[in-house]
């Protein structure tokens, strides 16, 4: 068993009083795909946001690359190459295509991303690259967004909600994608309510309810029924 | 012709209110942080720059060489040590440390530097003057402060939306969590945006101490010039403000005109004006 890229384990989160994790573990190899399924504040974003620092966790609770970074500030756990695609995209609204691009690769981490990989694995951002990032379609920002976290050559992608508010056909598209990225080496977290796309892209799933992991299995064991049981709880 | 003379002097006067202007409001569009100490820093450093002259012997331009870096260290240790604590959803702690940082810094001056009024010798540029139409000459130091200002606001522009720091201005102030998953630490990124601020209020004291006297209590009414150039200009642009702070010059020096007692009331009359017609400012930030 190889050393895993990241390690949780009993990770709690809380916003204020309320608690939205409880003692999550789980453990992501290097390579893989990986989904977090769930309803609706089932914890999947908290998870996210705890991975990518930011919320205040407790510094063993998460190990990347076999360093404890529960209580690192977020840009830190950036420099080290985890990097975060946030839901709802919030791309930078005072900065075009291209600037929000740049900023994502403002750490200069090495690797095999730079803004003419991006442009070639989503050719419609280099033609519109001088707009403002809120002048684009749904689809693009999104699009954009992922290019910004690939362009800080992460380690670990985590993409919070690709499909929230987009046409099926776009999805599609941008899932056909995913494969061109991993095939780079990086480690990719997708959480994602349409199970369906989730069992096929992740090589292993979780499911989480309520805060907790319920389930979890390699993509082809997981049957939908079970994973529907686990999502709805009943 | 005296009128046209009136309005050139509103309008080279209006490129020093820009400047005080603009560290304002670029610490304002980067942290939503309305710093009340402004003006008194621009006092402070109108005395650091009086404090390099004497000692050194500079010429009072020449000094700025020494008082912009003192400024902007100043800058952003008092950002990291301080004003990074105050900032959060609430925008009251920043408004009152600020304050408080106001009657620091006057009452401080006023102990090492008494209240007597002070004044930067430039030498012989002080009253060289250049005749451009019959009737209207322009000052040879108004006409420099006035190309230094527009220089100014042309570099904070083009930093602004040229070059990395500036689009991580940019990014921060858009959207800081997200900044933060960039790499970008936003308490550095504060320092650095303190930082500039204080390097363009540092020219702005030295502008304003050689021009006229000064003393540890005019701050306030410095910061005011400062807030009325930036509501006018709006907070799209650098030029906005600019162009705020030339409005500004250009209504005090006809109020001043139409009778010595309304120079200042001009100017915040057409500020009130202008708030009630255009509270976005000429220039509003376009989303």
């Amino acid at each position: 068993m190889p050393e895993p890229l990241l390690d949780i384990r009993a990770l709690d989160a809380f916003y204020g009083d309320f608690q939205a994790l409880f003692g999550v573990s789980l453990s992501i190899p290097a390579g893989s795909v990986v989904s977090f399924v769930g309803a609706n504040g089932a914890g999947k974003s908290t998870l996210l946001k705890s991975i990518a620092g930011l919320m205040p966790d407790k510094r063993e609770a998460i190990v990347f690359d076999g360093e404890p970074i529960g209580d690192h500030p977020a840009h830190d756990v950036a420099r080290r190459g985890i990097a975060l695609v946030p839901e709802g995209r919030r791309l930078f609204p005072s900065l075009s295509v291209e600037e929000n691009l740049m900023i994502g690769g403002q750490l200069g981490r090495p690797g095999a991303w730079s803004l003419a990989r991006i442009y070639e694995l989503f050719p419609v951002l280099f033609e519109r690259r001088k707009v403002p990032a809120t002048a684009l379609s749904g689809g693009q920002q999104q699009m954009c967004a992922i290019g910004r976290a690939l362009m800080s050559n992460p380690r670990l992608l985590m993409c919070d909600e690709i499909s929230l508010g987009l046409a099926p056909i776009v999805v599609r598209d941008i899932y056909t994608r995913l494969p061109q990225i991993t095939s780079t080496g990086i480690t990719l977290i997708i959480v994602e309510q349409d199970v369906a796309q989730a069992l096929k892209a992740a090589d292993h799933v979780y499911c989480l309810q309520e805060g907790r992991v319920v389930l979890e299995g390699s993509a082809g064991a997981v049957t939908r029924e079970a994973v529907a049981a686990a999502y709805f709880g009943v | 012709m005296e009128w046209v003379n009136t309005i050139v002097q509103g309008v080279l006067t209006g490129g020093l209110y820009a400047m005080f202007a603009a560290g304002l409001a670029l610490i304002f569009g980067v942290m939503r942080l309305v710093n009340i100490a402004h003006g008194d820093l621009i006092v402070l450093a109108a005395y650091v720059a009086l404090v390099v002259t004497e000692t050194l012997g500079f010429n009072p331009l020449i000094s700025l060489i020494c008082v912009v870096p003192i400024m902007a260290v100043v800058g952003y240790v008092l950002q990291r040590t301080i004003l990074n604590r105050t900032l959060g959803d609430d925008l009251l702690p920043p408004l009152l440390v600020t304050f408080g940082l106001s009657v620091i810094i006057q009452n401080a001056l006023l102990e090492i530097f008494t209240a007597d009024s002070r004044k930067l010798n430039a030498g012989p540029i002080e009253t060289a003057s250049i005749e451009i139409l019959p009737g209207v000459s322009l000052g040879i130091l108004p006409l420099a402060q006035f190309i230094i200002a527009v220089a100014v606001i042309g570099l904070m522009q083009m930093v602004f939306y040229r070059t990395a720091m500036g689009r991580a201005f940019r990014a921060t102030s858009d959207d800081q969590p997200v900044a933060q998953l960039m790499g970008l630490d936003n308490r550095h990124i504060f320092g650095l945006a303190m930082a500039l601020s204080l390097a363009i209020v540092a020219i702005a004291g030295v502008l304003l101490a050689v021009r006229a006297n000064f003393d540890p209590s005019i701050g306030p009414a410095r910061l005011i010039f400062g807030f009325e150039a930036v509501i006018i200009g709006g907070l799209g642009s650098m030029w906005g403000t600019l162009a705020g702070g030339i409005i500004l010059g250009v209504s005090q020096a006809i109020g001043a005109k139409l009778d010595p007692g309304w120079q200042l009331l001009a100017g915040h009359l057409v500020f009130l004006a202008i708030l009630a017609i255009r509270p976005q400012g000429l220039f509003p930030k376009v989303q």
